[in-house]
């Protein structure tokens, strides 16, 4: 029997925590976050799990400890925004080498400075690279549906990797909206017990890890972990298909809004994705073509699934709340620019930043970005080089 | 807790967990001090062996040979303390929901430089948390693997590669953090300070205190490195013992907060008979820098009284 329920995001993946309950949870304090170990303590407080909190001094502790406790056989969760994940950067790389399968809760928040405690990307985006899996969500259902389907994904043989569980900031992470939410013991058995092969707590034998590794070895190893990012892949979808079928909710690398015969087309990531599926509606009533390609894995990177699903767009915007600092665009931009180059697609391509430090994102806002697309694909560049939308001119 | 009698040779005679063919320079004193930490885990017991980034991770742990009999993480270079509260915890997790039926106790180790320094706030964090766990700190006074770099823990006026004496240098010009204070301050159960002297008994009966102690502890063990130091490699034990009879490095534990002398010389030798054998100081010797040692013994003298005090001898 499904549940309803109203939550805010930051306590609908607390709930499904509750549900699972992880072994370890090492956790440091920091906005937009701080309510999931608040939440996880108050659960543990009260009897209602039994998972071990580590109060760490840092977020470096924090994933130092995760690490320890994952390599040490237990199943091992923590969270963090902005700074803190910035703060854990050198031990990320750590984590994932060493086939980790910890799951991070990332409440998405801007990466100072100013100091800024509203959502972007830029925190998540800037450890794209660092070898972790990476799910972002709409909403806060969707952030409860992926931290139920985590633990499948990274503990899986082919894949042992860590996930980062991706939400925005204060949007999603504190807004209260509806749910629909499992009963545990469906959520029980579908994550599972965790039974890793190897462990340094396993009784019949010893293993060391964390090695020094000379050339021979080393770039076989990062292949090596390359490839169980590919091998993510497959995974991801196997475990979207089997939570489909205990919860009616289905799930793959992303969500094509009205994107079928779309001519053109946003793609973006997170809670903006409901305001660009209004102003679709919208523009969908008045005759226009218009769709959305919502990204939900980032990592491993769907390229060439996204090139397909895009390839009857005539104008593609594609929506970057993380600012790169190269002159050039953002991440998703870079990304997937080259994979539609690949794919060999004809459409115009313009990378938009949107949405940093919290700057409001309306329905408005999209329409002029799709009617720029029309006229884009026409021949006529309204966005100018180097487009930031809601940018005050004074 | 109860300690049997010293027996030598039982506990030589005990299975090494610290296997021979590791790539450590020969005469390494962190060696010394792994290898008879680990001598103090009662035969029969299990561990888990923590590592610093430094000189005895990347020589004990090259992929594809370990020199560790027991389970071994190294993580990173500053969160030896933060990762082995992580490996603590997950032991008691998974002892509590049954998966787990055996007993291990948990012991990991750093150089000055992961621990004095860049260590140090995840050292403080997890014994302020009181894991179950053993911080060994393997004090050699520099950041030897990187190539002698001065740290915290160096001496004062010793010659570092980032403290070269010069025309205008007599070397370090700070003197050492009292680490073993600092982490005393935590309150933890155990705390030892000791070096290698004689036939290891200090040692040994620190390191099983350390390790049997339920709680937090921390060992700091003085450890010479015959390349930092510039010393002959066979003076080793020469020069701890000196370290010793010099009050430059006293014996002392705090169990439980009480502040306990373990040795006290009974002709307290001139500092300058421990800083002769060692190249790094040799600075010091030079004609005209008499006020150099006399500053230095001065140093030694003040802390010798306030650890006399402390531990009311």
């Amino acid at each position: 029997m499904a549940i309803k329920e109203r939550m805010s995001g930051n306590e609908a993946v607390s709930h499904a925590i509750g549900q699972i309950n992880p072994d370890v949870m090492p956790a440091f304090p920091i906005t937009p976050s701080t309510e999931i170990p608040q939440f996880v303590s108050t659960m543990i407080a009260n009897g209602e799990i039994d998972t071990e909190f580590i109060p760490v001094e840092s977020e470096h502790s924090s994933m130092s400890a995760a690490i320890g406790s994952s390599a040490a056989g237990a199943r091992t969760l923590t969270a963090t925004s902005s700074c803190g994940l910035a703060l854990m950067w050198e031990v990320l790389y750590v984590a994932a080498s060493n086939r980790l399968p910890i799951m991070m809760q990332v409440v998405n928040r801007a990466l100072s400075g100013p100091i800024n405690i509203n959502a972007e990307h830029s925190d998540s985006m800037g450890a794209r690279d660092s070898g972790w899996l990476q799910i972002y969500a709409e909403n806060n259902q969707e952030a409860y549906d992926n931290t139920i389907q985590a633990y499948r994904i990274a503990e899986h043989p082919d894949v042992k990797l860590p996930i980062m569980v991706c939400q925005d900031g204060f949007i999603t992470s504190h807004a209260v909206e509806n749910i629909t939410l499992l009963e545990d013991e469906p959520v029980k058995a579908f994550v599972g017990e965790y039974n890793p092969e190897h462990y340094l707590l396993r009784e019949d034998e010893t293993m060391s890890v964390g090695p020094y590794a000379l050339s021979p070895f080393c770039m076989e190893a990062k292949r090596a972990q390359a490839q169980a990012m590919m091998n993510a892949k497959k995974v991801i979808l196997d475990v979207a298909k089997e939570f489909e079928a205990i919860s009616g909710r289905s799930y793959g690398f992303f969500e094509e809004y009205r994107l079928e015969d779309a001519e053109y087309a946003l793609v973006a990531i997170g809670s903006a994705c409901g305001t660009i599926k209004d102003a679709i509606d919208k523009l969908r009533e008045q005759g226009m073509k218009v769709g959305l390609l919502k990204v939900r894995v980032f990592r491993p990177f769907p390229g060439e699934e996204m090139a397909n699903a895009l390839k009857a767009c005539k104008a593609i915007a594609i929506m970057d709340r993380c600012e790169g600092y190269n002159g050039n665009g953002g991440p998703l931009g870079a990304e997937l620019t080259a994979a539609l180059y690949r794919a060999k697609a004809t459409a115009e391509v313009v990378n938009i930043i949107y949405g940093l430090s919290g700057r409001d994102v309306t329905v408005g806002d999209i329409e002029g970005i799709y009617e720029k697309l029309v006229k884009l694909a026409e021949g006529e560049n309204l966005f100018g080089t180097y487009p930031y939308l809601g940018l005050r001119s004074r | 807790m109860e300690q049997k009698k010293f027996d030598f040779k039982e506990i030589q005679g005990r299975e090494e967990r610290l296997a021979p063919g590791h790539r450590m320079c020969a005469g390494c004193g962190g060696t010394i001090a792994v290898r008879n930490v680990l001598k103090a885990l009662h035969p029969g017991d299990k561990a888990v062996i923590g590592n610093a980034t430094g000189c005895l991770e990347v020589s004990s742990y090259m992929y594809p040979y370990t020199a560790y009999e027991d389970s071994y993480i190294h993580n990173a270079f500053e969160n030896a303390g933060a990762t082995l509260s992580g490996v603590e915890t997950a032991y008691k997790a998974l002892k509590k929901k049954g998966k787990l039926t055996e007993n291990y106790k948990f012991i990991t180790f750093g150089g000055d430089g992961g621990t004095y320094d860049i260590g140090l706030q995840s050292l403080s964090g997890a014994m302020e948390r009181g894991h179950d766990m053993v911080y060994v700190c393997y004090d050699n006074g520099a950041y030897m693997n990187t190539g002698v770099q001065r740290s915290s823990a160096t001496p004062m006026y010793a010659d570092t590669t980032t403290t070269p004496t010069g025309k205008v240098s007599d070397g370090k010009p700070q003197t050492r953090k009292d680490l073993a204070a600092v982490i005393a301050a935590h309150n933890v159960a155990y705390v030892g300070q000791t070096t290698f002297i004689g036939n290891m008994k200090d040692l040994y009966t620190k390191s099983e205190k350390a390790i049997y102690t339920p709680g937090a502890a921390f060992l700091n063990i003085l450890a010479p490195c015959p390349r930092g130091w510039k010393y002959d490699a066979p003076d080793i034990i020469e020069i701890c013992k000196l370290a010793v009879e010099t009050c430059y490095w006293p014996l002392f534990e705090v169990v439980e907060g009480e502040w306990i002398l373990n040795y006290k010389p009974k002709n307290k030798l001139p500092l300058e008979d421990f800083l002769r054998k060692q190249g790094r100081f040799k600075h010091l010797f030079k004609p005209g820098n008499e006020h150099l040692i006399e500053a230095f013994q001065a140093e030694v003298d003040k802390r010798w009284e306030e650890l006399l005090f402390r531990c009311q001898a």
